[in-house]
């Protein structure tokens, strides 16, 4: 963004003032619209890779292929009728998905899309992320409570037990890079992995395969960032067989699709960070290449791993919320303070 | 052991509660007073040598106005000793009480229940005798040869539908 | 904060919901997450078959039977043919003895596979129930070039056989069960021996064998308690004791014996045997024989009553039959088991979460068209 802010004082709006606040309002928009596309692109994608995965085609019909299918979806949902269940707490229902989306989209101001293509560069950047993060819980809370409807309210209480306990194993993978590479600005974190084991760079230079510790830490990172985002096996929340659709259940049309849109989001956050922390942000893996642009390296990552988060999803069950707890705080938490005291250990003493 | 053995068996301890034994084919059966059932039924499970712990099915059966009988057909099964035996109840149409059996065989509850359901025939001791498949509140008892629909159901017409009797 | 009530929770599992398998009402009390009672209110499908079948013919019967199992006509329709058949005292030819094995066994093939697949869709695995679907697709291939239906087939008819098998069904069954077999490893490697799936359902709904035998539970969760009983072995009917085959028993793999596991597991190694079973018979299936020629004209059996039992998918189903020696039945009861199967699901359900009762519901394995009738 402050290349957005140089640009306009170049081209003449001398005010400091207006040109940050046109700036902002393109950036912000130009992040709403990505977060759309991507949750077109995203949903498509999940439809297609679960289809294959299950021995069918997926949707084909709409568009080559199907890949307008989501487009002709998002605009089912916007001509369907608002119901609000008349015993429902109205102000908390509507606000709901504000506060849930809000939470989320407040994320991607500090979220790089690339080299220098930031939002704010915070030099706090992770901590405020993972921050704002935690916002979402209070957005299922109250949607559960507000749908006047036992089986929502089991799932809002599920989801936030589990957003609240995931978090712990989060932050303590992701301090492990911070760690490493002695940084919270993710800018500054991806270009401390562009040299690496004996100065190589390229893939070697990436945090996750700095030091066994982090190796592990990278996959407790992404069973943990699986959970935050509700996605199976950890989506108790939304458990289709169990409680219909969980928290959400009496939500339709537009108001559902601030929910699905927000879960989408989720998984690029938890990709995107992955991405940055531990795969080398947007370094190419092949040492000294300069042909392809950063944005697309980060990009590829950042995809494989919303690949592998929907993979994982067509392929287990779904875990009961108590085994859920369990394997946070007795299985995931403790091993991620073990990988964080190990690190701790190895930078202090290895010749690295 | 053969039924008649089991018959035999029985009639030692409760003769005064067996009404009949059929021993033909596609007919065999052993009748019971209602009053003495509950006290044969547990001895049937519990006899060592009878051992009845399964039982398989409970029927009721109308055997319509005429004869103005109806019964409730127990098929008795022993999964330690592979014999089997059928235990029949008569009693009149209207008011036929039986001792229920459902503390002896489990599977009893919901069976007595769809009896009571279909035909009215009320089981004594049922902890929770109400209908199974029917609506709470629905009037009369289906399967009972002179059974006639009831007119409205909570404002909604039942149809009358005149049963079709194949000619042969 | 006037009056903060912390008791009981009745929660209403109600008649349309994603994982009761048909129009079930559960009413749930629950303590928190326990559930602390369960019970079940049925009658949403009753379609008063027991009073249709006495204005019917004896023949006329057997479509309404089809209904009452939806997803196992062919046994449903074997079973109350058999026991008319048990009435009339007729020989069947040996043809349309084997041809009804081959068919009642594959409808236990589709059968387990609907079962194995909504029980992995109840825990949350989406994907087997697409690959159980695609190998019965193939099943309802070969019903429906035989008899024209996919669903419900009104085929097996008392005496004999409403079609014969059409050329090629035989090479096609031979492919089915060369593409099923490796299969079964496929279903193992994704869903049995998968950790999260165990984690679910090992140790899960303990059934004891007394209490399941009290109950009145029988077939494959009768089996996975532990008791050897299956009525194909044990009280042969058909040509059953012609086959070399075992029964699937529960083991002692990953959990207790009587526990949602080792019910899934049985169903498993069922659809093993099962198509064993298929495969002896298309080797010794006769060439020759009608049919039609044993299908009597009018069927007016003697006066009496009779119960006969069978192995459906589900357990052992029961017709009690009586006659009065007209060509309608004086009553038929339909013994189903899928109603005592649910009958124990309060002694198994209780003190287990909310989400174990919809595992411990996936692996009883109803059918409410049976339950209801």
């Amino acid at each position: 963004m402050q290349g957005l802010i140089q640009f306009f004082q170049h081209i003449g709006l001398a005010s400091q003032f207006w040109a940050t606040v046109l700036s902002t309002i393109i950036y912000a928009a130009a992040v709403f619209g990505f977060l759309a596309v991507f949750a077109l692109v995203a949903v498509y994608l999940e439809r297609k890779v679960s289809g294959h995965m299950q021995d069918r085609l997926g949707p084909m019909r709409v568009g080559w292929h199907g890949f307008l299918q989501t487009v002709a979806d998002t605009l089912k949902l916007l001509a369907k009728e608002d119901i609000i269940p008349r015993n429902a707490d109205r102000v908390l229902f509507i606000l709901a998905p504000v506060v849930l989306f809000v939470g989320t989209y407040l994320v991607f101001a500090a979220l790089p899309f690339g080299p220098g293509i930031i939002g704010a560069d915070l030099n706090i950047g992770l901590f405020y992320i993972i921050a704002v993060s935690s916002l979402v819980v209070i957005g299922i809370i109250m949607a559960g409570y507000s749908s006047n409807n036992k089986w929502s309210l089991y799932g809002g209480m599920r989801s936030a037990a589990q957003i609240v306990s995931y978090e712990i194993p989060v932050g303590l993978s992701l301090l492990i890079g911070v760690m490493m590479t002695e940084t919270l600005n993710l800018g500054v974190m991806v270009q401390a992995q562009e040299t690496g084991i004996a100065g190589l760079g390229g893939i070697l230079g990436w945090n996750f395969i700095q030091n066994p510790f982090a190796f592990i830490a990278f996959f407790v990172y992404v069973v943990a960032g699986t959970a935050e985002a509700n996605r199976t096996p950890f989506d108790l929340p939304e458990a289709e067989s169990e409680l219909v659709a969980g928290a959400f259940t009496e939500y339709s049309g537009m108001r559902w699709a601030f929910f699905f849109l927000a879960e989408y989001a989720n998984m690029w956050i938890v990709a995107v960070l992955g991405a940055v922390v531990f795969l080398g942000g947007w370094n190419s893996p092949i040492p000294g290449d300069i042909y392809v642009p950063g944005i697309v390296w980060l990009f590829v990552k950042a995809f494989a791993i919303v690949f592998v988060q929907i993979w994982a999803r067509w392929t287990f069950p779904r875990i009961r919320v108590d085994q859920l707890m369990t394997t946070c705080w007795k299985y995931l938490t403790p091993i991620a303070f073990f990988n964080l005291i190990g690190v701790g250990f190895w930078l202090m003493m290895s010749p690295f | 052991m053969t039924r008649a053995d089991i018959y035999t068996r029985l009639a030692d301890q409760f003769g005064d509660s067996i009404v009949e034994f059929n021993d033909e084919s596609l007919q065999r059966y052993i009748r019971i007073e209602p009053s003495g059932w509950y006290a044969v039924a547990t001895f049937l499970k519990e006899a060592p040598d009878l051992a009845f712990d399964s039982l398989m099915c409970i029927a009721g059966v109308d055997r319509g106005p005429k004869e103005d009988q109806m019964e409730v057909v127990y098929a008795l099964f022993s999964m330690t000793h592979r014999h089997k035996i059928t235990i029949k109840i008569s009693g009149p149409r209207a008011d036929f009480h039986v001792p229920s059996v459902e503390s002896v065989w489990r599977l009893a509850d919901w069976h007595e229940r769809e009896t009571y359901d279909m035909f009215g025939i009320v089981f004594d001791g049922h902890r929770r005798l109400k209908r199974l498949l029917l609506p709470e509140d629905w009037e009369g008892f289906p399967l009972r040869k002179d059974y006639q629909v009831q007119d409205y159901y909570h404002g909604i017409r039942v149809p009358k539908i005149k049963p079709k009797k194949l000619t042969p | 904060m006037r009056d903060l009530r912390t008791e009981e929770m009745t929660l209403n599992m109600g008649p349309q919901h994603p994982s009761t398998h048909g129009v079930l009402r559960l009413k749930l009390r629950t303590d928190g997450e326990v559930v602390t009672s369960v019970e079940p209110v049925l009658g949403y499908l009753h379609r008063c078959f027991e009073k249709h079948a006495e204005n019917l013919e004896y023949p006329g019967v057997i479509p309404f039977v089809d209904r009452c199992d939806y997803l196992a006509s062919m046994n449903n329709d074997h079973g109350y043919a058999l026991a008319v058949e048990q009435f009339l005292d007729i020989e069947v030819p040996e043809r349309v003895e084997y041809i009804r094995v081959i068919f009642a066994e594959l409808q236990r093939i589709a059968s387990h596979l609907v079962a194995f697949g909504t029980f992995g869709l109840d825990v949350g695995a989406f994907t087997p129930f697409l690959y159980a679907f695609r190998e019965r697709e193939m099943i309802l291939d070969l019903f429906e070039m035989t008899c024209g239906a996919r669903l419900l087939y009104n085929y097996i008819w008392v005496g004999g056989l409403s079609h014969d098998i059409p050329p090629g069904f035989v090479e096609k069954t031979y492919r089915f069960l060369e593409h099923f077999e490796p299969k079964i490893k496929e279903y193992n490697d994704l869903l049995t021996n998968n950790k999260i799936f165990i984690e679910r359902t090992a140790d899960v709904g303990m059934l004891p064998r007394d209490v399941a035998i009290s109950y009145g539970v029988t077939g494959p969760q009768l089996r996975a308690s532990g008791v050897d009983w299956d009525l194909r072995r044990d009280e042969p009917y058909s040509i059953y004791d012609r086959f070399d085959w075992k029964v699937a028993v529960g083991v002692d793999a990953y959990g207790e014996l009587g526990d949602c596991w080792n019910r899934y597991y049985v169903k498993i190694l069922e659809m093993q045997e099962s198509a064993k079973i298929v495969r002896q018979a298309l080797d010794n299936l006769p060439v020759e024989g009608d049919v039609h020629a044993a299908i009597p004209k009018k069927i007016r059996p003697p006066e009496g009553a009779n119960y006969f039992r069978s192995e459906n998918p589900r357990g052992e189903l029961g017709f009690y039959i009586v006659s009065d020696g007209g060509t309608t039945p004086f009553r038929v009861k339909m013994r189903s088991p899928a109603l005592s199967n649910l009958g124990v699901i309060d002694e198994i359900a209780s003190d287990w979460l909310v989400a174990d009762v919809v595992a411990i519901l996936g692996s009883l394995d109803i059918v409410l068209g049976e339950i209801d009738r």
